[in-house]
């Protein structure tokens, strides 16, 4: 009766108790001192924006737009994922007439236990923000983090991705990261 | 006792209703008809029965070998007695305080009403002296307070907290016993009604200096071991109070008093491990709520285990809560340890703390990509700015360093950072700003300070050159600081980043920073920049080959709008203002004569600026009104006829005779006749009046004009849209000013607005006409000329096949406006002609976009800038008089004209003050309902816009509705109109705030519809609709 998703469920709560444990404040973070990059400007609107007869299409920059990706919270640090460059435009890739999207993500240390967090978060956000005819493929940078195939694996497994979310506790994390700040 | 009672009673026995009072007695005490104690204290209180003769008449229930009989002869006497101490002598209440101690002792059933009875009796102002302290004595020793009911616990704290406020002294006599009393009697306490009242005794006894002796740390522990505090209201909250509640009078007590600092640091320090993000904030605030309480000596044995509990929550925590809240900790901290006088055996402190800090932060300064170089600033700023002694030590260690950093670093990022960092050290804080005699903070490393400014302004990076403009703007505002050569150097750099950086972020602190500058320095400015600027403005483009391309000549004009803001900006002073308004002045002259080419655009902008200085000038009523009055507004009325009289040139037609530089010369003049003093605006009115009555050109400067040309009598539009200059001079002048020949001018103003087919002319002399008419004095003449006019305005209005019907609906209007912001009794008659016309099939649609007008403020005329008569509230009574109009005209509307009722309706709604809409909203919901689903898309927008504002707080009657509204609303998230999905989205977005408890039940269904606008062929509109269903998505689920 081994099965594996349960296995890779537990993964995920093993992930979890790491983080929580951590972020409880009595020991020290993996990376207490990242470094830290601008953010990037607002979009500025054009004119061609309030035009109601032109079509806009959705492009690498609006997957990076304030409102997804960018500014979703890092769990550990009052940082963007932006600020700590964790996502950036150039590894954001849209198709609009394939309908695919892909974000490659770079953890800020490469033993970062919260990597699997974050991808779920973004892929998450994604899953929630875009039309459902996009595929959304979310993973590591290559060569950005010790266990990038296993945590590609697990981003990749929509049975996976939906039993994580079952788990209340890793719920929580996630949203907390997608919480806007700014309300 | 009683027998004494007993013969008191008989001897003052009066003619009185004995056997009423026994029956009453009766029927309490046997008869459990609890009413009746309300009859006998209202006998009481009107003199028909004493309470001793009550007394009497309870007599055999009091002295009952039953115990329920006694409770209930107590019970009624205490009742009475809550109603009537006041009634009570002093010798009544001794024996009855005697008869109540007495009591106590008595079996536990009657224990509750003989405490009522003893709180009845503290609050009486006859209380004789001694038995304060006796009833505290006999509650402390024969009760136990814990093992009481909460009501009953509630009397004793109630009884304490009378005789604290009534008989201090008396209990202060108690010495610690009091206090020891307190401890044992709220030792266990549970309830929060209860917990708030003896933390309110607490507090009092701490405030008001009762001796603790030996029972301090009791009292201590009695009130710390509830922190920090953890409650959530019951469900429905049926007392209202509040976790913050309880916080906020429980640190009253901890933070109180200096005592208590060798037990509350421990805890606290303790408290800051915790793991729960409330009670971290809460330990925060408490310590920094001890700062202004406490001196060097309480603080001095924790500050290293504060300090490393302190900067491990700004350096490791997620949260900016608690970030803030360790950073005002710490900056109270600061400020404590500076304020208290230093004993010559004991080392400073202050130093003590200042050197912890700084060991641990000024190191990740050096090191400007990590992340820790944030809090450390912010920690360091956080402890700089709470006095002048940290902000001294600590600015001569940090901005050195800074400054060394700037220097020997070479990446334009780091620096960045760095300056930044250094931009938060620039600016005193209120309590760290040097007082008289002491030195600035910067002054030792003013030179090199002023040095990296200056090269950061140079350097290419927008960032670099902003951050190093607000420093500058800092710096330029503590005296001192900057030296005459500085200050010459300054203007240089920010005269050349006017000129050559495009960068809008750059420009606008640039721009601020002259507007800070400028007043303090004017000299500098007037001869450095103002020259340079000018120079700029008037250059030719340069001509190679076939003239500028595009390009060059669009950085052109952004260099010429550059120097003209920064010309306004500057301009705060008079002697910036008469240097540099000429300039502006001179700008318009020439693209009037065709000179320069400058663009329509641009002339506007100048005009702008113009605005900005008359706004903005201090004492306009001084010099600078005289000299707006003297120049500039001659000049631009000379130069707005000139345009409009001449022929077309050959350079093509004066941008001054296009409506848009027009509506920007206007208010110009509006806003500094408004300023203006009386003789002033006595001459402008008249000069203004017989220009445009007489074609008076006289005062006008460079005069070739024709004469005597009747302006308002000339069909060209070119020359008659100048009334709206005419509109500007007359209509914004104080009240008080007569105007010249007003009855001919209103009477050709009426002639121009009701017959001139150019829309903008006959707009505008309605405008005058209403702006004049709302400022006259009630009186007959008024009454004859709105007659005269109105009558005018039916006739054209009832004649369907007038071509001037739009003249006369666009008079009615700003008439109407006119008179319902004085309260003018005509103004009703007026809106119900308004209403009529709503089913008018070809001016319908007009009417009701007018009330937007009649409601919202307008920019040019009837506003109060202008001086206008607008009384407050009145959109509210316009509101409450006409809203069932509207509403009974809506349900008896055929259905194509419904449309015209609701779009009304919801431009009243929109307009009216947010605690207006929401008490008015209830009734008129199911109009608003409806009117979402009205096909009119200006209704639809119109109704969503007044929902959205309403929805982030809405009354019971909306969220009773949500059944219809949500569908509604997210219908409207598909819409044909942009507008009108980017609203509802936004509705629905705010609607995410209600409770969890109402919407979950339309989560599915919001998620489900909200999957559609996600795929908007629009940016925008996807934008809102990410933001609305990730909010959606986040309802009801953990970590929100």
């Amino acid at each position: 009766m081994e099965n594996p998703e349960g296995v890779s469920v537990k993964h995920n709560v093993i992930d979890l108790n790491s983080a929580t444990n951590r972020m409880a404040g009595g020991t020290s973070l993996e990376n207490a001192n990242p470094l830290i990059f601008q953010r990037s400007g607002e979009r500025l609107l054009t004119a061609t924006d309030e035009d109601d007869d032109i079509t806009d299409p959705i492009d690498d920059r609006e997957i990076f737009d304030p409102y997804l990706i960018r500014n979703i919270n890092d769990p550990e640090h009052p940082l963007s994922l932006e600020e700590l460059n964790v996502v950036e435009q150039v590894r954001v890739n849209v198709n609009e007439q394939e309908n695919g999207v892909s974000v490659e993500f770079t953890p800020t240390i490469p033993h970062c236990s919260m990597a699997t967090l974050i991808g779920l978060s973004i892929k998450v956000k994604l899953l929630r923000s875009l039309p459902d005819r996009f595929k959304i493929d979310v993973h590591i940078t290559p060569g950005a983090h010790a266990s990038e195939e296993a945590v590609n694996k697990q981003l990749a497994d929509k049975e996976r991705v939906a039993a994580a979310l079952e788990n209340a506790q890793l719920l929580e994390v996630v949203n907390q990261c997608l919480t806007s700040k700014s309300v | 006792m009683l027998r004494w009672l007993k013969v008191n009673a008989r001897s003052s026995r009066m003619a009185t209703d004995s056997t009423l009072l026994l029956g009453l007695v009766e029927e309490f005490v046997s008869g459990q008809q609890d009413t009746k104690a309300t009859e006998t204290a209202k006998g009481v209180k009107t003199g028909q029965f004493t309470v001793l003769q009550l007394v009497e008449a309870l007599g055999l229930s009091l002295t009952s070998s039953q115990q329920e009989t006694r409770a209930r002869g107590v019970k009624l006497l205490s009742q009475v007695l809550q109603e009537c101490y006041s009634y009570l002598n002093e010798r009544e209440v001794e024996v009855l305080v005697a008869f109540y101690e007495n009591r106590l002792k008595d079996h536990y059933v009657i224990i509750p009403p003989v405490l009522q009875g003893l709180k009845a009796l503290t609050k009486s102002s006859a209380l004789p002296p001694g038995s304060a302290v006796s009833i505290l004595k006999s509650v402390f020793q024969d009760t136990h307070v814990q093992s009481l009911m909460i009501q009953e616990r509630s009397c004793v704290y109630n009884i304490l907290m009378n005789l604290m406020e009534s008989r201090e002294q008396e209990l202060k006599g108690l010495g610690s016993d009091f206090v020891f009393g307190f401890v044992q009697s709220m030792d266990g306490e549970r309830d929060p009604r209860n917990l708030l009242l003896s933390f309110q005794i607490a507090g009092n006894i701490i405030a008001h200096g009762y001796e603790m002796g030996k029972f301090t740390e009791e009292l201590f522990e009695v009130t710390s071991c509830y922190f920090p505090i953890d409650f959530t209201p019951p469900p429905n909250d049926p007392h209202g109070i509040t976790q913050e509640d309880l916080i906020l009078s429980l640190r009253a007590v901890l933070t109180g008093t200096p005592l208590f600092a060798e037990f509350l640091m421990p805890l606290i320090i303790e408290k800051l491990d915790s793991d729960v993000q409330s009670a971290k904030v809460d330990s925060l605030q408490t310590l920094a709520a001890c700062g202004p309480v406490y001196g060097h000596k309480e603080l001095a044995q924790f500050l290293s285990g504060l300090w490393s509990s302190l900067r491990r929550e700004v350096f490791q925590t997620a949260s900016e809560r608690v970030e803030t809240a360790a950073l005002s900790a710490l900056s109270a901290l600061t400020a404590c340890l500076s304020r208290s006088v230093i004993s010559s055996d004991s080392d400073d402190s202050l130093h003590t703390l200042l050197d912890l800090v700084l060991k641990d932060c000024q190191h990740h300064l050096l090191e400007p990509d990590l992340k820790l170089v944030w809090p450390s600033a912010k920690i360091l700023q956080a402890v700089g700015g709470a006095s002048y002694r940290a902000c001294l030590r600590v600015g001569s260690a940090v901005v050195p360093l800074l400054l060394e950093q700037y220097i020997n670093r070479t990446q334009s990022a780091q620096r960045r950072t760095l300056l930044e960092v250094l931009q938060g050290f620039i600016q005193p804080t209120e309590a760290s700003r040097p007082a008289e005699g002491e030195e600035n903070v910067l002054l030792p490393f003013q030179s090199s300070l002023c040095g990296v400014v200056f090269s950061a302004l140079s350097e290419s990076g927008a960032g670099l050159q902003t951050t190093a403009t607000r420093i500058l703007t800092a710096l330029g505002q503590q005296s001192g600081v900057l030296t005459p050569p500085d200050v010459d150097l300054a203007v240089d750099h920010l005269t050349t980043l006017i000129l050559q950086e495009d960068d809008p972020q750059v420009s606008g602190a640039v721009v601020e920073c002259c507007g800070s500058l400028a007043p303090l320095h004017p000299s500098a400015f007037t001869s450095r920049m103002v020259p340079k600027l000018k120079e700029h403005i008037f250059t030719e483009p340069m001509v190679q080959g076939n003239g500028p391309s595009p390009d060059e000549l669009g950085s052109q004009n952004a260099v010429r709008q550059r120097c003209v803001t920064a010309l306004a900006r500057v301009a705060c002073e008079p002697s910036l203002v008469q240097e540099s308004t000429p300039v502006l002045l001179q700008v318009l002259t020439a693209a009037h004569t065709g000179g320069g080419s400058f663009s329509v655009d641009e002339v506007i902008s100048v005009c702008h600026s113009l605005q900005r200085i008359a706004e903005h000038a201090p004492h306009m009523e001084a010099e600078i009104g005289q000299f707006f009055h003297d120049v500039i507004i001659p000049r631009l009325l000379g130069l707005a006829l000139q345009a409009a009289v001449q022929d077309e040139g050959p350079c093509g037609r004066s941008p001054l005779v296009e409506e848009a530089v027009l509506s920007a010369v206007a208010p110009v003049i509006s806003s500094c006749c408004s300023r203006l003093n009386a003789d002033c605006a006595k001459l402008s009115a008249s000069r203004a009046v017989s220009l445009f009555l007489n074609g008076d050109v006289a005062f006008l400067p460079n005069n070739n004009l024709p004469t005597n040309t009747q302006l308002l009598k000339t069909p060209s539009p070119q020359v008659s849209q100048l009334v709206c200059l005419l509109t500007a001079s007359v209509c914004s002048l104080p009240r008080s000013v007569e105007i010249p020949e007003i009855d001919r001018l209103l009477k050709d103003l009426e002639e121009v607005s009701c017959t001139h087919t150019h829309s903008f002319t006959h707009t505008f002399a309605a405008k005058c006409y209403a702006g004049l008419i709302n400022k006259r004095p009630n009186g007959p003449a008024l009454d004859a000329v709105l007659e005269r006019s109105m009558k005018r305005v039916s006739v054209e209005l009832d004649n369907s096949a007038s071509c001037l019907r739009t003249q006369a609906l666009t008079l009615l209007l700003w008439v109407t406006k006119a008179l319902l912001l004085r309260y003018h009794p005509l103004s009703t008659t007026l809106t119900d002609k308004l209403f009529s016309l709503l089913s008018d099939r070809a001016l319908g649609p007009l009417v009701a976009d007018g009330f937007s007008l009649l409601m919202s403020d307008s920019s040019d005329v009837l506003n109060r800038s202008c001086h206008a008569d607008v009384r407050i509230m009145y959109r509210q009574r316009f509101f409450s008089e006409n809203s069932a109009k509207l509403v009974q005209g809506f349900n008896s509307a055929p259905p194509e004209e419904k449309a015209g009722y609701l779009k009304a309706l919801s431009h009243i709604m929109n307009n009216l003050p947010r605690e207006v809409q929401m008490t008015e909203l209830p009734a008129l919901l199911p109009l608003f309902l409806e009117a979402l689903s009205c096909p009119d898309v200006g209704v639809q927008l119109s109704t969503l816009s007044c929902l959205q504002p309403v929805l982030l707080d809405p009354p019971s009657a909306l969220t009773n509705q949500l059944e219809s509204l949500i569908p509604r609303v997210l219908t409207l998230t598909t819409s044909r109109a942009m507008k009108v999905r980017i609203t509802s989205l936004r509705c629905v977005h705010s609607l995410s705030r209600l409770p969890d408890h109402m919407l979950l039940p339309f989560r599915a269904r919001v998620l489900r519809a909200l999957a559609a606008p996600l795929d908007d062929k629009k940016r925008l509109v996807r934008k809102e609709a990410v933001l609305a269903r990730g909010e959606w998505f986040l309802l009801g689920s953990p970590g929100r």
